[in-house]
């Protein structure tokens, strides 16, 4: 884990959060968006900056991100995902539009081509309500070696070559790291390879 | 149903991260149209981002960033509500799912294919320095040659099937190989197969001949 604060981690701050957006999405609530943005905004700025973005990029960022918050407020489903994770996909397509230029491929979840698992024990199996709380345990009994080298996975555009050299181990290494910290992360949260 | 060969983790993972190119990222979402397991997987993997977010460290903003961006709001107007989902249907484009259907952008007959070798054409989708991502459509029965790679190959298929290294593989499956591998695959004999095809780099070929009849080499 990176730096925690401390300033969260109860589920009922989440809740909270959970219910600001909904407001948002509801009411176009400017006081629930005030919350939001108190919160996420310094963590949206951090996030950018140690991906290498200046200040005043990272801010810049940080506030088209919130704005992009409030005009897809309604379209967040808390049945899908936790806050955090929504605003972090938010974030993180906004920096791939903005600073590579690229388009950010993405399933429609209203496709009707969507293919869905129907065959017995598939719920378990694709059940889609991310939880937090079991994603971050989970990432707490990898390996430190595990943890750090899907964490960095977040915080490089080219991950392998830069989680080298900043561990100082060979591209391999990485790799094979990578691999097995995945599996271990797999079991941890019961999913079946 | 779930497709039997996946994208590799660490293509799932760069996905999640936001750290992979957008050809890549085309092939692995239309993976993940076709593959609930791998959908399931991918939100698994992007929920790590959202608690990586929680807790970073936070880097506090300028002292008028919030009035600045409540007064952004007043020229935005309350919130837009959820659009309703568009009546479709699967049949016009059934073959591909979003986010492929975009990229496509119109019937398969009407794009204009080239012929890479006898029974194989393609069109290239996304070009992007090193990667290179098309469509492909070969003949029933095509066979090619034993080839390397100087960079990954990964392979999608959206109908048909082909063989691989004693592999089969249908609709939604990945193929992948890289360097290390060396292999001829074999097209069904019971019909055509579309297939979503990136390239890193230049296949190498295990021979002289192998120029001659390779057709990915080919732009």
């Amino acid at each position: 884990m990176s730096g925690g604060t401390g300033s969260i981690g109860g589920e009922s701050v989440v809740d909270d959060l959970a219910a600001c957006l909904l407001r948002v999405a509801e009411h176009g609530d400017r006081e629930a968006f005030a919350v939001l943005f108190r919160h996420y905004a310094p963590r949206i700025k951090g996030y950018l900056c140690r991906l290498g973005s200046g200040e005043a990029e990272a801010e810049e960022m940080a506030q088209e991100a919130m704005l992009l918050v409030w005009r897809k407020a309604a379209l967040y489903d808390s049945a899908k995902a936790a806050v955090g994770t929504w605003i972090f996909a938010l974030a993180r397509n906004l920096r791939i539009s903005r600073l590579r230029r690229e388009g950010r491929p993405e399933i429609d979840p209203s496709d009707p081509a969507l293919v869905i698992d129907d065959s017995p024990g598939a719920e378990e199996r694709t059940a889609t309500r991310q939880d937090g709380e079991k994603v971050r345990a989970a990432l707490a009994r990898l390996s430190p070696e595990q943890r750090d080298v899907v964490t960095l996975s977040f915080y490089e555009d080219h991950p392998h070559s830069e989680i080298a050299r900043r561990l100082g181990v060979p591209l391999g290494t990485v790799k094979s790291r990578l691999r097995l910290a995945m599996k271990h992360f797999r079991d941890l949260m019961g999913g079946v390879s | 149903m779930s497709a039997a060969f996946h994208p590799s983790d660490d293509f799932l993972l760069a996905y999640a991260a936001g750290s992979l190119d957008e050809a890549a990222s085309l092939l692995v979402a239309t993976h993940l149209a076709l593959c609930p397991l791998c959908r399931a997987e991918s939100e698994r993997l992007e929920t790590i981002g959202g608690v990586l977010l929680e807790h970073q460290e936070p880097v506090p903003l300028g002292d008028e960033a919030l009035t600045s961006a409540l007064s952004r709001l007043d020229g935005e107007g309350a919130p837009p509500s959820r659009p309703v989902p568009s009546i479709r249907t699967k049949a016009k484009f059934a073959l591909l799912p979003e986010p492929l259907r975009t990229y496509v952008g119109q019937e398969l007959e009407s794009l204009a294919w080239r012929r890479m070798a006898k029974g194989i054409e393609g069109v290239v989708l996304l070009d992007r320095g090193a990667a290179r991502l098309r469509l492909v459509r070969l003949a029933p029965s095509v066979r090619i040659r034993r080839h390397g790679h100087s960079g990954r190959e990964m392979t999608l298929v959206l109908d048909g099937g082909f063989k691989q290294d004693d592999k089969r593989y249908t609709r939604g499956d990945v193929a992948m190989a890289d360097e290390t591998m060396v292999h001829a695959m074999e097209v069904d004999a019971d019909g055509p197969c579309l297939c979503l095809s990136l390239l890193d780099a230049p296949l190498k070929l295990t021979g002289l001949v192998g120029l001659l009849v390779n057709p990915f080499l080919r732009k």
